[in-house]
């Protein structure tokens, strides 16, 4: 088999797998894979960003949260349906993480960490501090009659399921496209050494805006989605919490590596639920599991996979 | 109360917040300065200082000083004891690489968050000042032609918490002594301007990360023990003290000692100022912003002299 059909088998058969799923999964894990979906979306867009393009940001619960506010707020002050909705989330988080570029790119290493994390804290303050339209730590619920898509209700879980297949399915097709095109190569590069890249006559600041903008905007769609699928939008998903748990999906996964999300987000997932029958603590499993990945595993999941049996897995 | 009064009992709540901020915050910078590396975890040491000072104080039961005293020995020691270890297995692992340390040490700081919160629980909860005297404070005003003393209502101040100022300046002066005047301090100063250097001359630099890293979780314990009066032992207390001694170290410069101490005093009491006119979340945000600001456009620092 040539290395374009083996990729486009894995991630295509990863597709329909998900789909025929839903036909034969009990209530429970239907609902929850739903959730995941939606999550690994975000995953995605954090992996363009970390795991090919090597920026560690610490700030992209402020991009979740912009595109679920920005979906949230207006369907809850201007009534719009979710489809303009989805849109202005995605453009906020477009125009948030262009903004946020254009700083904190300036910098590099630990000071672009520390920088997006505090700018993702000044927006999970300012959605505080604006709690007279944003309802701040309650949050606010979606109401179900908001929530139809040209007929489609969805909060009803096969629909749901659906749009969050699609999400996914979305997400997974540009971080592949984009990883294997000219674009994608020049990230790449830019994570091995960006000096080079340079020399090379790349614009690499014009590049990493990019991959941010990108990678902004799918966590952005991640989160209207996450809003108008669930029904609830509430400022701890601007927390820093929101912030490490892409990190964790992705290095539990697999920093670039395309399905590396999805696996590490499934992981964890079922990790903190199988625990929080245990434990309230269930924070305790993301942190040992943290500390365990530097240490022992810095590839992840299929960061393995790939250096032990397919090395063709992109 | 007129405007002139509350300044005055907004600068001493202020000045309080900063002898705590700049221990804290001189912890940080510390572990910056010498090893390069950025604690997440932090805030959880001081969280944890402030939990085990209310342990000691319940286990002893004796008069309240008893308590205290034993706990402003017992929690440093114990979380630098906690933060060597880690040290020792987790950073020395990692070979100190500073995006993976920063990864691990938010590991850390969930770990010992939540076992903190199975092991003590979801309450805050206090400890009892060893002394707790009310000081009512003067104030002037012109009347009749002559400069009268009278003794405004509300204006008043506790023992302990000019006790707490003083503390902090004396561990402070201690901290600028053991790094200029020993020879354990002068090791920290050698591995912080060159550690190959340092290695070369034989100094054990891995011994050294430990220890530096112990000291700076234990003065955040002690910043700790000195608030847990006046506030209370909860086991997400640890978030603020982060946020603010991040502040404090990125505007005093990174890894510089004197420059934290400054901006310190000048963000604690800005603060209690500030949060007299503002509101305390709108203060945060302008505060984070700053630091981002400062941290793109002058990396290092408002009062730094070196890059970091």
């Amino acid at each position: 088999m040539s290395e374009r059909a083996k990729v486009v088998g894995l991630h295509g058969g990863l597709l329909v797998l998900l789909f025929a799923l839903q036909f034969a999964l009990p209530a429970y894990h239907h609902g929850n894979l739903a959730r995941i979906m939606v999550l690994a979306s975000f995953a995605i867009g954090y992996n363009l960003l970390f795991g090919y393009t090597g920026l560690l940001s610490l700030g992209h619960a402020l991009f979740f949260a912009a595109g679920m506010y920005g979906a949230g707020l207006s369907v809850l002050h201007f009534g719009w349906s979710p489809a303009p909705a989805l849109i202005v989330g995605l453009a906020a988080g477009a125009a948030v993480s262009a903004l946020l570029g254009l700083l904190a790119l300036r910098t590099a290493g630990v000071a672009f960490m520390i920088v997006t994390l505090m700018f993702a804290q000044a927006g999970y303050l300012a959605i505080l501090y604006f709690g007279k339209w944003t309802y701040g730590d309650e949050g606010f619920v979606i109401a179900r009659a908001a929530r139809m898509l040209h007929g489609v209700d969805l909060s009803d879980p096969a629909s749901r399921y659906f749009a969050a297949l699609a999400l996914f399915a979305v997400s997974l097709a540009v971080c592949l496209w984009l990883v294997r095109s000219r674009f994608g190569k020049t990230l790449i590069a830019i994570r091995e050494n960006e000096e080079r890249t340079r020399m090379l006559g790349y614009d690499t600041f014009a590049r990493k805006l990019g991959a941010m903008v990108i990678s902004g905007a799918i966590s952005a769609a991640a989160g209207a989605v996450y809003g108008l699928l669930f029904g609830y939008v509430g400022a701890t998903f601007a927390s820093v919490q929101y912030s490490i748990f892409p990190l964790l999906w992705v290095l539990l996964g697999g920093a670039g590596v395309v399905v590396g999300p999805f696996v590490g987000t499934l992981f964890m997932f079922y990790l903190i639920d199988l625990s929080s029958g245990v434990t309230t603590a269930y924070m305790l499993i993301a942190g040992v599991v943290l500390v365990l990945l530097t240490l022992f595993a810095p590839q992840g999941l299929t960061g393995e996979l790939r250096r032990r049996l397919w090395p063709w897995l992109p | 109360m007129e405007l002139g009064p509350y300044i005055l009992l907004a600068s001493i709540e202020g000045s309080v917040t900063a002898a705590v901020l700049a221990l804290t915050a001189v912890g940080l910078s510390l572990v910056f300065g010498v090893m390069r590396v950025v604690n997440i975890a932090h805030g959880e040491f001081f969280m944890l200082g402030a939990v085990i000072a209310w342990f000691v104080a319940q286990a002893l039961g004796a008069h309240p000083a008893v308590g205290f005293a034993a706990a402003l020995i017992v929690a440093p020691l114990v979380v630098g004891a906690i933060a060597v270890a880690a040290d020792v297995t987790i950073l020395k692992r990692i070979d100190y690489d500073p995006e993976r340390t920063i990864v691990a040490t938010i590991g850390l700081l969930y770990i010992i968050q939540q076992l903190t919160l199975m092991g003590y629980g979801p309450d805050a909860r206090p400890v009892e000042a060893p002394f707790n005297s009310r000081l009512a404070i003067p104030w002037w005003e012109w009347k009749d032609g002559a400069l009268q003393m009278y003794w405004p209502w509300g204006l008043a101040t506790t023992s302990y918490k000019l006790a707490v100022i003083g503390a902090a300046a004396l561990v402070l002066l201690g901290v600028w002594a053991f790094m200029t005047h020993t020879r354990a301090g002068l090791l920290m100063r050698a591995t912080q301007q060159d550690r190959e250097m340092a290695l070369a001359f034989g100094i054990p630099v891995e011994r050294v990360y430990a220890l530096v890293f112990g000291i700076g979780a234990g003065l955040a314990a002690l910043a700790a023990v000195l608030i847990v009066p006046i506030s209370q032992a909860h086991y997400l207390m640890g978030a603020d003290p982060l946020l603010l001694s991040f502040i404090v170290v990125i505007i005093g410069g990174l890894g510089s000692l004197p420059g934290t101490v400054v901006a310190a005093i000048l963000i604690g009491l800005s603060d209690g100022i500030v949060s007299v006119f503002f509101s305390p979340t709108l203060a945060k945000i302008l505060a984070t912003l700053l630091v981002a600001l400062v941290l793109v456009f002058r990396p290092g620092g408002l009062f730094g002299t070196r890059q970091a």
